[in-house]
């Protein structure tokens, strides 16, 4: 049982992290929303979206997911190196 | 053209070089030199084994078909590893604290280390797992027919089933020997690890030369390509909403799901930090995969001849434009995908068939416990190694009876969406506490049903395994439970529709069910570590220890662990414990340590069922269900404070008893003082009222008479007086009105005084009394009249109850610490132990009584010494009735 009470305030380093692990977790919200827009394309041979541009779309979002993920798993690493008894 | 020969070849090879890796980094870690096999490249690497031969081969030909809703295969699991923070970290830490060897251990074990879960988790595995075995058989046999069948002529000199058949042999050999060789699956299969992150380096590399090719070889470059596949007949976005929606969703809960990858992504994992590196490593590598999927397939379609199998584009491509060893290249990648998907899902099967159905039945057959002969060890790796080639075998008879074609294509989607049956029952696993053991398995059982009856059944084609009157009229001619139209709603794709309804109503039974039952204190306790488990990584269970021998323990261990390693671990334990030797304390830490261990090798259910039978059972300590309260430091206090206020409570009712006790025996005792008083006065009074009526009504009275009956009366009068005097006096002393008479006096004065005035004026025989005066020079300071009274009173009655032939009675006086304490003891037959209790009440007399005292005497005494500071008590085992009288020399000051 942690009965360790934790404070309500951090310092400036475990403020930081905690940003950062909540833009980790927004991440696939975000990358999830943008995926889910060609559910709103319009359909078929009458709509106007070509499979290129499609194509274009899909995997800009996946280099963008790649990017920033990578960028993020990066720092908090970093981050956890240099404070290793914090859990993470 | 490639000649077949040249291809075997090449796969020998491919395979040597494969068992070689497996074999040099099975050694390395055995030399503890493999630090490079715990990269977390590797373990990245080692995902992979999500894209089988069906993406290979197949997501091609799904793009020739359906555009670009391939892609939805490949977003689910980069969301759910992007999202890695969410449900992976926790996953993976819980694997970790609970050594959790499958997903079926995990699921028993959060549920309270249900078997019956486990049990049902693994048949359920293993339906949805055994058509996608089939299905990479199928993909290898087709591969290899493409390359000699390509040459014009019917019979090929491959027959598909026995090369399946030698495809499977190889693979369960490959898998019996690197998946089975150390037990613990917590030591990691490094040869298996290593083996697929090659074959996953392999299956990329071959799909991205295939795709350099197509695009810059074939294709003329990126514009030109991209031009191409917006003239080609998938040039149009041509994918419905509700699919693309509910394949992102099925691919991801299948990426958490699938037994296979939960066997790389949580059993193998060696370091929680791995994950970090794979949340974008594996997204990238999933994009790299399907990036030339669409221009392969769109130059597939316009270079091969109509009718060509778009799932053999990536092999045939290469081959139409004359490229052997390109197509050789890309085979090996099929051939890698298929592979290492059979070897880690017939690894993770097994585990689960060994450790869930085997294993059980064989320690009830053979009663279990310490008492098996034979080396467990032996039987749980044969169980394995059954295991593997039972799960092996029902893939390629299934790919046998199936006839392989279209029907088996599809199987893919359709075992996702079985294994995603899983995800409500994982999910609210690990989120949530109120998830019960019961909920569990009806949500399963209603989501398998909903899902074999809308999905699995008439993916074989209507009128195979389900009739064409159900699909057309439903089950019993119920039109509301038509397969693919629930509730009558026709016009939702069918895929959507049983995916939608399975995972709704699953969910939603499990969920209704979880909140009418109450789980078992086990369950709870698993919840709480399970859902908590970054606050608590420890075991929560306790055993009992004690009953449980240590010896046992060990020859159990042994026989699981292997004899090195359990004494190994015995020793470690024993120094912990500071004990010297090999067997430890059967303490429940120890005895926790020991369960994981053996769970580690036979799961965490039956490890407990092994542990249960020696030990003899578990116990829930109050720590325990302190963690399951999920008390904070504020609610103990609170708590404590309730428990301090209802101790207050439960004393002050005690007290209040008590005192109503006291109350009610003192009511009583008035009755009984009352009744008695009254009793004492109506004799005298009877015998004076008689006798005065007679010398009132009578004349003829002689003189004589007439004294005599006087005589009666006085008598009477003067014992009345006594009494009364007595009554009063006991009154006066306890009510504490009496007036002390403080006066210094010697002792031995005051006994003399005592016996002259008892034995003064009585008809009886004289007593003999019998002092030591040397002892009896004390000077005393208190109330030397009623000191006195006591004296006179026991010396009184010593002389009238003592029963000897010749009484004797012995003062004798001893003096210590400011008291004097006189003893009289005579030498009748004394009072009787039950008598001892009540001779200091009021009118209390022992025995027949020949004296017609009023039996307040005692009492008086009692009451007199109390005033005096001092007491009288009855002194037992002196040879007759002994009184001792112990009172202060000088009388306290607070008594005057």
């Amino acid at each position: 049982m942690n009965t360790r009470k934790s404070p309500l305030f951090l310092e400036r380093q475990s403020y930081k992290q905690r940003r950062l692990i909540d833009m980790i977790k927004v991440l696939p919200l975000v990358g999830g929303l943008l995926w889910a827009t060609p559910m709103l394309w319009r359909n078929g041979d009458d709509g106007d979206v070509k499979t290129s541009s499609a194509i274009i779309f899909v995997f800009l979002v996946w280099i963008a997911l790649v990017t920033l993920s990578s960028f993020l798993a990066r720092t908090l690493g970093r981050a956890d190196a240099e404070d290793p008894q914090k859990d993470s | 053209m490639a000649t077949l020969n040249v291809l075997v070849a090449v796969c020998l090879i491919y395979v040597t070089f494969l068992f070689v890796v497996a074999f040099a980094a099975e050694r390395a870690a055995m030399q503890g030199k493999g630090g490079w096999l715990r990269s977390p490249m590797v373990y990245t690497l080692s995902l992979s084994i999500y894209c089988t031969a069906w993406t290979f081969y197949g997501a091609v030909g799904y793009a020739a078909r359906s555009g670009l809703e391939y892609v939805t295969i490949y977003i689910g699991p980069t969301l759910v590893m992007v999202g890695w923070w969410w449900i992976l970290r926790k996953l993976v830490r819980i694997g970790r604290a609970q050594r959790v060897t499958s997903i079926a251990d995990l699921i028993s074990s959060r549920y309270g280390k249900s078997n019956m879960l486990a049990v049902g988790v693994t048949i359920l595995a293993v339906i949805g797992t055994t058509p996608y075995i089939a299905l990479q058989l199928q993909s290898v046999t087709l591969s290899f027919t493409v390359f000699s069948g390509a040459q014009p002529g019917g019979s090929s000199p491959v027959d598909r089933d026995s090369t399946a058949l030698l495809v499977a042999m190889g693979l369960t050999l490959f898998t019996i020997v690197f998946g089975t060789r150390n037990l613990d699956v917590n030591e990691r299969h490094h040869g298996v690890v290593i083996a697929i992150a090659v074959e996953a380096i392999v299956k990329l590399f071959a799909l991205l030369a295939v795709g350099v090719f197509v695009v810059w070889g074939v294709g003329g470059g990126i514009a030109a390509t991209l031009e191409r596949i917006d003239t080609s007949e998938i040039g149009m976005w041509h994918v419905q909403g509700d699919r693309w929606a509910t394949l992102i969703f099925l691919s991801a809960a299948a990426f958490l799901c699938l037994p296979r990858m939960f066997q790389v992504m949580v059993v193998e994992n060696d370091d929680e930090g791995h994950l970090r590196t794979a949340s974008w490593a594996f997204p990238a590598y999933l994009m790299l995969m399907s990036l030339f999927v669409v221009p392969i397939a769109v130059l597939g379609l316009d270079l091969l001849p109509a009718g060509s199998n778009p799932d053999l584009f990536v092999l045939t491509l290469p081959l139409a434009t004359g490229n052997d060893g390109l197509a050789m290249l890309s085979f090996l990648g099929g051939f890698s995908s298929a592979t290492s998907m059979v070897i880690v899902a017939a690894l993770a099967l097994s585990t689960m068939v060994s450790n869930h159905i085997v294993m059980p039945i064989w320690l009830s057959l053979t009663g279990g416990g310490a008492n098996i002969s034979g080396d467990v060890r032996n039987v749980v790796i044969l169980a394995r190694r059954v295991s593997i080639g039972g799960v092996v075998l029902l893939g390629y008879l299934y790919f046998r009876l199936s006839g392989g074609g279209a029907a088996l294509a599809a199987i893919g989607l359709v075992s996702f969406a079985g294994v995603a049956q899983f995800l409500p029952v994982l999910l609210g696993g690990i989120f949530w506490r109120g998830a019960t053991r019961m909920g569990a398995f009806a949500g399963l059982t209603v989501g398998f049903m909903v899902w074999a009856y809308s999905l699995l059944l008439p993916s074989f084609g209507t009128g195979a395994l389900i009739s064409q009157s159900i699909m057309e009229n439903g089950i019993f001619h119920i039109g509301w439970l038509r397969p693919q139209a629930f509730f009558g709603i026709e016009g939702m794709d069918p895929l959507v529709h049983a995916v939608l309804w399975s995972m709704s109503l699953n969910s939603l039974v499990f969920f209704v069910v979880s909140l009418i039952g109450f789980p078992s204190p086990l369950e709870r306790l698993q919840g709480a570590q399970f859902v908590n488990v970054y606050e608590h990584s420890s075991n929560p269970q306790s055993w009992s220890g004690g009953a449980a021998q240590s010896e046992d323990l060990m020859i159990m261990a042994q026989r699981i662990l292997g004899a090195r390693e359990a004494q190994k671990l015995f020793e470690r334990e024993a120094q912990r414990q500071g004990v010297t030797g090999y067997l430890p304390e059967p303490s429940p830490d120890f005895l926790q340590v020991l369960e994981r261990e053996l769970s580690g090798s036979v799961g965490a259910a039956t490890a407990h069922a092994m542990i249960g039978q020696i030990v003899g059972g578990a116990s829930v300590s109050v720590r325990d269900l302190m963690a399951v309260a999920d008390e904070t430091a504020q609610m103990m206090e609170y708590s404590s404070k309730l428990e301090a206020k209802s101790d207050e409570q439960a004393r002050t009712a005690r007290q209040l008893r008590q005192a109503n006790e006291k109350l009610t025996q003192i009511s009583v005792q008035k009755d009984a003082f009352l009744s008695q008083v009254s009793h004492e006065l109506r004799t005298p009074m009877t015998s004076i009222r008689a006798f005065s009526e007679i010398l009132r009504d009578s004349d003829r009275l002689s003189a004589e008479e007439k004294v005599k009956y006087s005589s009666i009366i006085h008598g009477e009068a003067i014992r009345l007086t006594r009494l009364l005097d007595d009554l009063l006096d006991l009154s006066v002393l306890e009510n504490g009105q009496v007036n002390l008479n403080i006066q210094t006096g010697n002792l031995e004065d005051l006994l003399e005084h005592s016996v002259v005035t008892a034995l003064t004026g009585s008809d009886e025989t004289a007593i003999t009394i019998r002092r030591n005066r040397a002892l009896e020079s004390a000077w005393l300071t208190t109330d030397l009249d009623r000191l006195s009274q006591v004296f006179i009173n026991l010396i009184s009655n010593a002389q009238k109850y003592c029963d000897a032939e010749t009484p004797v009675l012995s003062i004798q006086v001893n003096q210590a610490d400011g008291v004097v304490m006189v003893d009289f003891v005579d030498n009748g037959t004394g009072i009787s132990k039950d008598e001892q209790a009540i001779i200091f009440e009021k009118f209390a007399r022992v025995g027949v009584q020949k004296a017609g005292g009023a039996g307040l005497g005692l009492a008086i005494c009692r009451e007199i010494l109390a005033r005096l500071g001092g007491s009288v008590s009855y002194l037992p085992g002196q040879g007759g009735a002994a009184f001792r009288v112990i009172v202060p020399v000088r009388i306290p000051q607070d008594e005057v």
